[in-house]
């Protein structure tokens, strides 16, 4: 079994090689163990668009998509997910720089006021629609319970949503 | 968060060989808790021992008693959605989807769900005494801030709970836990799985340190027709529950034939009492029934500074929730309101 020697008795620290292909980039890193993958995109990586709020998990401010689906990237090891495949807010963008139908219907609906949870907010909105199990405003509200909005632009975020669903 | 090595084994009887060698490395699948409780250094494993590799874990299978299977690592989200929990089990898939959030779900295994530790503010916060964190510290929660803590089942040294809303579901449905060991596998019944806490509540479940969760197995009854898993909390999504009811019933003609009825936010372990069950056994669907079950369930009560309006609370869902199950119309965990 690859066991590295990271523990407190053995010599700190190490790194170990992983894969990801991340926004569609294939990209060869070498994390610690406990760098969790919020903290590899934001801190090692450069890609501040992944945002930091409470990193517990509470606030959904660093959703991101791993293999297509919504997770909190704060509460993810980097090493745990080697040879994933993660999108971004910085990969919903066509490679021309044409915003995503959800950026654009942000944007549109003023679905938000300070910014700081929007990319976790269109992250999560694009995993929603992926899983096709919201119809209508209310369930949209329900199926984004996992991302807050301190500035309160809920109303706004849903009609955002229902625009691209319809 | 401390630092650690870590491990990925390649087969179950590796992984188990891997923690019996360390008391304090932790396997780690979602780790949507883990690594909270790491974060506040309530948990600072020596490794961890990364499970999500490892083969024949993943899968909701049919078993040969007409139940299912299902794997410890399958997501919550996978299972609340898989088509036979939906229509065999809905009072499962029910308590899932009102955990947590989407995010989550997609992340934590069905495993990692039995083995939740509790939301009590003073056990994340190392900052103060816990007798969960260090048995005989002291419990400031009993004297302290417990609005949201138990009522049942508690001991002087904890009044914890236990927050998974699965688990109260898998109670109810008389679930089984099957481990695997150093010695080969065993199996636990869902209602000896969790524990209370006694004069340990440094230990929330009969597994081992040694042992590995490797399935849930689901009996064939699931109450599909006549259930509800009736959840209330300070707000209407991804929040813990301050009290929450599972139903499960079998009618016989206008009567109830069988009832199982499991309580979250009340006690260290989901809480079932067969006595209650048996009260409703070949009585009628109405309000004097379930008031019969509610009193039985709740005998010993207890309330603490903050909590007493648990008990009322657990009164109230109790019987709504068995008049849902009978009626046929289980709480829906999108149309908050309730009917």
């Amino acid at each position: 079994m690859p066991e590295r020697d990271a523990g407190p008795a053995t010599g700190l620290p190490d790194r170990m090689p992983i894969s990801l292909t991340i926004n569609g980039e294939v990209r060869q890193l070498d994390v610690a163990p406990w760098t969790s993958l919020l903290d590899l995109l934001r801190l090692e990586l450069g890609l501040t668009g992944t945002k930091k709020g409470c990193d517990h998990g509470q606030c959904g401010a660093c959703t991101i998509l791993l293999d297509g689906r919504r997770i909190n990237a704060c509460l993810t090891l980097a090493v745990m997910k080697d040879g994933a495949r993660i999108t971004t807010v910085e990969g919903l963008a066509a490679a021309d720089g044409g915003l995503h139908p959800l950026q654009a219907a942000f944007v549109e609906h003023d679905a938000f006021q300070c910014g700081y949870c929007t990319p976790g907010q269109l992250c999560s909105a694009v995993g929603l629609l992926a899983e096709g199990r919201a119809r209508s405003a209310e369930e949209i509200r329900e199926h984004m319970s996992g991302n807050l909005c301190r500035c309160g632009a809920y109303p706004n975020i849903v009609a955002a949503i229902e625009q691209v669903m319809q | 968060m401390n630092r650690f090595a870590y491990l990925r084994p390649t087969d179950i009887a590796e992984a188990v060989r891997a923690i019996a060698a360390d008391p304090s490395a932790r396997f780690i699948a979602g780790g949507t808790n883990l690594l909270d409780l790491m974060k506040y250094e309530v948990e600072r494993p020596t490794r961890l021992i990364d499970i999500t590799r490892l083969p024949g874990l993943d899968a909701v299978e049919e078993t040969a008693s007409g139940g299912l299977r299902i794997g410890a690592l399958v997501p919550n989200a996978d299972l609340a959605h898989d088509p036979r929990i939906a229509a065999r089990y809905p009072l499962l898939a029910s308590a899932i989807l009102a955990g947590a959030s989407p995010q989550l779900r997609n992340a934590a295994s069905t495993g990692g769900n039995l083995l939740q530790r509790t939301r009590c503010y003073y056990f994340y916060d190392v900052g103060t005494p816990c007798n969960k964190r260090a048995p005989g510290a002291g419990c400031p929660a009993i004297d302290g801030v417990n609005r949201i803590h138990a009522i049942l089942g508690t001991s002087t040294h904890c009044i914890a709970t236990h927050p998974s809303d699965m688990c109260v579901a898998l109670a109810a449905l008389e679930a089984k836990v099957h481990v695997a060991g150093p010695n080969g596998e065993r199996t636990i019944a869902i209602g000896d799985f969790h524990r209370l806490p006694e004069d340990r509540p440094d230990i929330d479940t009969t597994l081992a340190h040694d042992e590995i969760i490797v399935a849930v197995e689901l009996p064939a009854e699931g109450f599909a027709g006549h259930c509800t898993y009736l959840k209330l909390r300070d707000r209407l999504s991804y929040a813990f529950a301050l009290v929450s009811v599972a139903v499960g019933l079998a009618m016989d003609g206008d009567a109830i034939g069988r009832a199982r009825i499991a309580l979250g936010g009340v006690a260290h372990k989901p809480w079932r009492v067969p006595e209650a069950e048996a009260l409703l056994q070949g009585r009628p669907p109405t309000e004097e029934s379930y008031a019969a079950a509610a009193d039985r369930l709740l005998a010993g009560a207890r309330a603490y500074r903050d909590n007493g309006f648990k008990i009322e609370l657990a009164r109230r869902a109790i019987t709504r929730g068995l008049a849902q199950a009978a009626s046929g119309t289980p709480q829906s965990q999108t149309d908050k309101r309730i009917r």
